[in-house]
């Protein structure tokens, strides 16, 4: 009895640790991001603050991967079909150590290992080239099946943007991910109701979103994407799941976390100016 | 040239098969065309290595390229015209990346007759020709065909190969030895240099031929490789010629003969080319299509007697 009370302690502690830990995480690469983006004049803050979470959930507590040899093998996969996120996604593989903190200053200066858009063949750490849209569910599945082909045990992970749903790709890969069975392969939508020409649902109608995944063969779940243990819970579901793909609809804020970005589609395509950026750093510092 | 007639689909259907068991790390993709792309080769001994995407092309090219990330050789198949509906697939993810993915398409230019226009493609090496890191290859005949398909899979990088649906005059043997990216000269001339690729090469032979019981001499060299073209090759050939003719099965904007063009631009060098004139197919026999596209040895004989009198004036 003392020792299961001992190890549940123990389980606990860990869970908490690993709490403070991710959180952290989020905070300083939320202020990176907005820092990078302001600094390089250009870039999309709002659908790069929704994703943050997530992005550190996967690559600080769910992948195996390895910052010291990005080609891996056995390596879990993260797919960011959301190109446009970049700036989250080389905040993260720079804290995880794929390259200097001190890199992400270039973000899309000439010359830059950071691009505009992920790019597979310049920074270590991106697995394919990203920023057209609704591409990376289609390489995803590819990912999954040699996975399986090769009898290997590494899961892939795809984010999609909400908007992004609207491509027609998007839905010809789901429909092979369910064929083929692909219970290797987990997408996340971003589902943070915004993009670029205004609501989703203005610009798109993309519901009932959750049953359209469910009607093209997925097991899907929806959590709030801000929620650290809801993410860990549903991607620990997934891969459960299976025979079937996992699709998370994690319902996210554009902009989250910084108080004028917030649900302000403007914010899809804008750089914080100096003043915006100091308020915006003042903010995120403050948030606890 | 006998009076053999293959498909060069046909070749990729009887390839895909012994390389498939040479490596073990190859796998083909169709989009619910494999019966007539010849994959169905492939997947009636592989398996468990041939996916079916169903008609689907942007997601058959997307995949490819994620088992291409993961060390596979990816070969997907298609018809020549449903490859170019994922062309931004290919360039922002297959060529960007410069990966291992074997587009080998059949049923090029005018020659998938009856289907008409919808199902044709002219505009098909324009579109691969101008994505970098692309390997863009047109066989003459089977035998090439064989040998290109091979190069292909066992070559780094994206590469674009284009068949045809309709049986041609075999040019070669089983003994040709295929090199990536050299021109092959086939017949020797002094008066002209006809440059030809695939379907257009027996025809571009038969025209030498006519010629030269006029008393005509023409040299025909076969550009299977478009793309990296063999500029010092084709300089050479055209120099020792000084006029050329180029002959191809595809509008004639931004195909073969504009490459050469671009290569001979500065040269001086008088050129014609014969081609589809910047129009849509349509449906027909083979021989009423080549007849109304100008796609014969009568019009390359024509070209070739055009440019020789321009250059005499």
């Amino acid at each position: 009895m003392r020792l299961w009370l001992q190890s549940l302690w123990i389980e606990f502690k860990m869970v908490r640790d690993l709490k403070i830990l991710l959180k952290e995480r989020v905070k300083r690469i939320r202020k990176h991001v907005v820092w990078m983006i302001s600094e390089a004049g250009s870039g999309h803050p709002g659908g790069s603050l929704s994703c943050i979470e997530v992005v550190s959930v996967l690559f600080f507590h769910k992948m195996r991967h390895n910052p010291k040899r990005p080609d891996w093998l056995e390596r879990d996969r993260f797919v960011l079909s959301k190109g446009h996120a970049a700036p989250t996604l080389y905040a993260t593989l720079a804290e995880a150590g794929y390259f200097p903190v001190g890199e992400l200053r270039s973000l899309r200066k000439f010359g830059s290992i950071l691009q505009g858009h992920p790019d597979r063949k310049r920074t270590p750490g991106v697995e394919v080239s990203t920023g057209s849209l609704g591409q990376g569910l289609s390489v995803a599945n590819g990912m999954a099946l040699a996975g399986k082909l090769d009898g290997k045990k590494y899961r892939v992970y795809v984010l999609l943007g909400d908007g992004e749903c609207n491509e027609g790709q998007v839905w010809e890969a789901a429909m092979f991910s369910s064929h083929y069975k692909l219970d290797n392969l987990t997408a996340i939508v971003d589902r943070n109701g915004l993009q670029i020409d205004g609501p989703t649902e203005k610009v798109m109608s993309i519901e009932p979103i959750a049953d359209k995944w469910r009607a093209f063969g997925w097991n899907v779940v929806e959590i709030d994407g801000h929620k650290l243990d809801e993410i860990v819970s549903a991607l620990d579901s997934a891969e459960k799941c299976r025979q079937k793909p996992t699709v998370v609809i994690a319902h996210m804020t554009k902009g989250k976390g910084v108080s004028f970005m917030e649900w302000v589609a403007d914010y899809h395509g804008k750089a914080p100016n100096k003043e915006e950026l100091e308020k915006a750093l003042c903010e995120l510092e403050n948030d606890n | 040239m006998t009076t053999e007639l293959k498909s060069t689909r046909d070749a990729f259907g009887d390839t895909i098969v012994p390389l498939g068991n040479k490596h073990k790390n190859l796998v083909v993709l169709d989009a619910d065309l494999a019966v007539s792309t010849k994959s169905i080769c492939f997947a009636g001994r592989f398996p468990e290595r041939f996916f079916d995407a169903g008609c689907a092309e942007q997601n058959l090219i997307g995949t490819a390229a994620g088992l291409a990330l993961s060390g596979k050789i990816a070969v997907a198949a298609t018809y020549a015209i449903f490859s170019c509906r994922a062309w931004e697939q290919v360039r922002n993810v297959v060529a960007h990346d410069n990966l291992d993915v074997k587009i080998v398409v059949s049923h090029a230019g005018l020659t998938n007759n009856s289907d008409g226009s919808s199902h044709q493609s002219i505009e098909d090496i324009a579109l691969m020709r101008v994505v970098p890191n692309m390997y863009v290859v047109v066989p003459a005949d089977y035998y090439e065909a064989k040998k290109a398909v091979e190069a292909a899979v066992e070559t780094k990088g994206p590469f674009y190969i284009r068949l045809s649906r309709s049986k041609t005059p075999v040019v070669f043997d089983e003994k040709y030895e295929f090199k990536l990216g050299e021109v092959v000269k086939l017949r020797d001339g002094k008066d002209a240099c006809i440059f030809a690729c695939g379907t257009m090469v027996a025809e571009a032979l038969d025209a030498a031929e006519k010629l030269s019981q006029e008393g005509v001499s023409v040299r025909v060299v076969n550009v299977h490789t478009i793309k990296p073209l063999d500029k010092r090759n084709v300089l050479k050939h055209a120099r020792e010629t000084k006029v050329v003719v180029t002959a191809e099965e595809h509008n004639v904007y931004c195909g073969l003969g504009s490459a050469i063009a671009e290569v001979l631009c500065e040269s001086g060098i008088p050129l014609k080319m014969i081609g589809i004139r910047d129009r849509f197919g349509q449906s027909g026999s083979e021989s009423e299509l080549k007849k109304e596209y100008g796609l014969s040895s009568e019009k390359i004989c024509e070209a070739v007697k055009e440019i020789l009198k321009s250059r005499k004036k």
